[in-house]
């Protein structure tokens, strides 16, 4: 880990997202841009009340993004609820899409380590090629880091061959040096993305948020030579913001990570937007929003 | 320590498609006279001088000369102005038509930002977000004080002293121009400004809206030339007061031509400032800082952070990221909107620029520069920083006035407090700590008018702002700066 503790100032955090977020992206790199967002997006269905049906419904349309567009790519996973593993595994077969299934007791993580990683290993051999874990909240903010930085160590061994995003529920960590070393500890833990929230808590991914992962992974590159990915996740629902947010990574951690290998967006309602703005960069006009199926 | 570094990779396959602002509605008049009692006029002789456009060379306009019996001109028409008008007007009304400029210049915001652009070289995202803003908000804070004087000095009258002469700098020519008119008019004193020779467009533009304002002749005169015309106005008879920003070489001279004469005068001259990184500031967030502290503007701030000390311990950390936030930044077209280091003012200055350059690398400083390309035509310089330097070298005690970072380490607080005093300058400074104790214990004992903590180049028109030693004296923003425009009684 660190020989510093790496101190966050939230003005200054602000102040480079407000620079960032001001380069101005047309054109050429416009529609670059918005495909890349595509593929980068883990789609999601996180409800009480998933059935097979909306799965298979959600499978579909993930490889399916808009057939009336040519050379669309596909969103780069489906991320559901461990029991809808086996359901998205079998509609998503022969498409080239991963499965992601959230587990640790996700959204809350207030179960005991046993539980956990039973769940994970459940997910796994339902063939889940992603698991998005939670981390013990609680325990990080009284201060029990050797416990989070266990826990996720013994999820990732748990986890096996299949990739480990870690989410750090930043909106319920509040502070930017909470964030910062929960991203440290997670990383050195073993963690093969970070990720910003469940979604299920407000605020979720904020600018300055997924800044300082950024910046935490870029870090930990420079001193490892190990490329971490980042996942935010959660009120991600405009094209603008996702492209905002590429630019944040291309000037952060450069072109190695505007893949979905080491970039993922997790949300629901973002693909619809950014299909909208690619057909309007053909078109030139809008159309409206009942041309884009709403699986 | 740091074992690889992503720099080469941020030069990414996804770059911005060019951006530009648009300059289709912009008129630009090929032909620009003096400004004198309220009416464009020719100058005495008729003779013009070039300003151009520092990112393509090509001519702009052709700007009159004013020569002495110009300035006699301009000169007369502010003391007509003075006593008859300004002086027994109501403040109160003086304060509406001040009111009434900074709304006009805010309806047409994007008009000067591009022209400041494009006359002067900085990027259309400093001249848009930064410098046209903040003309505005200077004329509407200085509006303010006009009617309330009483306020600012209980128990005295402020009066005015008379006809202020104005020189004012190429690197915020409007900015500048607002400093000096917005207190001058709102104490009740008529003007005569002279814009630099590389930048007069926007302070023309500005004699338009004082004409649509409505100003009563003869308040606001603007006259263009080189220093012979400043020269011209500083030595006037009937002048009562110099206000001038520029080089300490000349504010000196200006000094010395004043001496004996009753007028007053206030100076804003040049800095080498200390920005100081400590062990336990927010890194991530100070290199952010280094960056706008030395390559805002393309350095040409007299507050510039120029001298970086940062502490031994992060030393290896702060430098390696900052070469590597050096790598993103976009060197280009000024008008475009991603462009954050537009071009040198003019060929002087890049060729100054260069021969310090030069200078370091011949002192045995160790160079680095962001490897982006140059555009061809038009002045440029890459983004530079030197390490292996000491405050022996000349780079690190000389006012550099461009994109070129002197970087040294030290190891104590008091080190750093004695090194950043070891100047003769003292304009401004920055202080980076997470300890509020600390901040204040290094901001107090830094001889410097400016003192950020934990950010840089951050202005206000509330804030006064000025140099202590060679950096200049008098004070120019917030109520400090009514002082040097008034007589108290």
């Amino acid at each position: 880990m660190e020989t510093f503790l790496h101190r966050i100032d939230e003005v200054g955090a602000q102040e480079r997202v407000a620079r960032l977020f001001s380069r101005s992206i047309k054109k050429e790199s416009k529609i670059h841009a918005l495909k890349t967002v595509l593929s980068m997006i883990d789609l999601t269905t996180l409800e009480g009340k998933d059935s097979p049906g909306k799965v298979k419904q959600l499978c579909y349309k993930a490889a399916h993004l808009h057939d009336q567009f040519p050379d669309l790519p596909t969103v780069a996973a489906i991320c559901v609820y461990p029991t809808m593993v086996p359901v998205a595994k079998k509609a998503l077969r022969d498409t080239g899409l991963k499965v992601a299934s959230v587990a640790t007791a996700f959204p809350s993580g207030m179960t005991s380590l046993s539980y956990k990683l039973e769940e994970v290993k459940m997910v796994v051999d339902a063939g889940a090629d992603e698991v998005d874990m939670v981390i013990s909240r609680g325990k990080f903010l009284q201060g029990e880091y050797h416990y989070v930085s266990d826990e996720i160590a013994q999820v990732k061994e748990a986890c096996g061959k299949s990739h480990l995003k870690v989410i750090l529920e930043t909106g319920e960590l509040v502070t930017l040096d909470n964030v910062r070393f929960a991203s440290d500890i997670a990383m050195a833990a073993g963690a093969d993305f970070i990720k910003t929230s469940t979604g299920k808590v407000s605020p979720a991914a904020t600018p300055p948020v997924v800044l300082v992962m950024l910046e935490a992974i870029r870090d930990y590159y420079n001193q490892t030579g190990k490329k971490i990915g980042m996942k935010p996740a959660g009120g991600i629902s405009k094209a603008k913001l996702a492209v905002q947010y590429l630019v944040m990574v291309r000037e952060t951690l450069g072109q190695d990570w505007l893949t979905a290998d080491l970039f993922r967006f997790g949300a629901s309602s973002l693909a619809n937007d950014i299909l909208m703005q690619i057909v309007k960069q053909s078109t030139g006009v809008y159309q409206s929003a009942n041309y884009f199926s709403i699986d | 320590m740091e074992t690889t570094t992503i720099k080469s990779d941020l030069k990414t396959d996804w770059s911005y498609s060019p951006a530009p602002e648009s300059t289709d509605h912009i008129r630009i008049n090929q032909q620009v006279d003096l400004f004198i009692n309220g009416e464009f006029i020719p100058s005495e002789k008729e003779k013009y001088f070039e300003t151009i456009n520092p990112a393509n060379e090509k001519k702009l306009a052709d700007v009159a000369e004013a020569d002495k019996t110009d300035v006699s001109k301009a000169v007369s028409a502010a003391r007509k102005a003075y006593e008859n008008v300004w002086s027994k007007m109501d403040p109160a009304e003086r304060g509406k038509y001040i009111y009434r400029i900074a709304r006009l210049i805010q309806e047409r915001a994007r008009e000067f930002a591009i022209i400041e652009t494009m006359d002067g070289g900085k990027p259309i995202r400093e001249s848009r977000d930064i410098d046209i803003p903040l003309v505005s908000a200077h004329f509407f804070y200085y509006a303010g004080w006009a009617d309330k004087l009483e306020y600012a000095f209980p128990g005295k009258q402020a009066k005015p002293l008379g006809v202020a002469g104005q020189i004012i700098p190429w690197n915020f020519p409007l900015l500048m121009a607002a400093w000096k008119i917005a207190p001058a008019l709102a104490t009740g004193n008529t003007v005569v400004l002279k814009p630099a020779e590389t930048t007069p467009l926007t302070a023309m533009k500005l004699a338009e809206i004082i004409q649509e304002a409505d100003l009563p002749p003869g308040v606001v005169n603007i006259i263009n030339g080189n220093g012979k015309t400043g020269r011209a106005l500083v030595e006037h008879p009937d002048i009562d007061k110099i206000a001038f920003t520029g080089s300490t070489d000349v504010g000196k001279l200006i000094m010395k031509t004043v001496a004996g004469t009753g007028k007053k005068y206030t100076l804003e001259l040049g800095g080498k400032a200390a920005n100081i990184i400590f062990e336990d500031a927010a890194i991530d967030q100070a290199v952010e800082g280094i960056i706008n502290g030395i390559f805002f503007n393309q350095g040409h701030v007299c507050c510039a952070g120029s001298r970086l000390f940062v502490q031994e311990s992060v030393a290896d950390t702060v430098i390696s990221k900052l070469k590597d936030r050096m790598e993103t930044l976009i060197v280009g077209d000024p008008l475009d909107k991603n462009t954050d280091i537009g071009a040198i003012n003019s060929k002087m200055q890049l060729d100054k620029i260069k021969m310090y350059v030069d200078m370091g690398l011949n002192e045995g400083g160790t160079i680095y520069q962001s490897s982006c390309k140059l555009p061809e035509k038009g002045y440029w310089h890459a983004p530079t920083l030197f390490t292996d330097v000491s405050q022996s070298h000349r780079i690190v005690q000389e006012e550099i006035f461009g994109p070129v970072l002197a970087v040294q380490t030290f190891r104590t607080v008091d080190e750093v407090i004695t090194k950043a005093n070891n100047t003769p300058y003292g304009l401004s400074g920055g202080v980076w700590s997470d300890k509020g104790a600390k901040i204040f214990k290094v901001s107090k004992a830094i001889r410097a008018g400016v003192l950020w903590a934990n950010t840089f180049n951050k202005f206000d028109p509330a804030s006064p702002f000025g140099g202590y030693k060679e950096s200049g004296m008098g004070r120019e923003g917030g109520l400090e700066g009514l002082m040097p425009y008034v007589n108290l009684v």
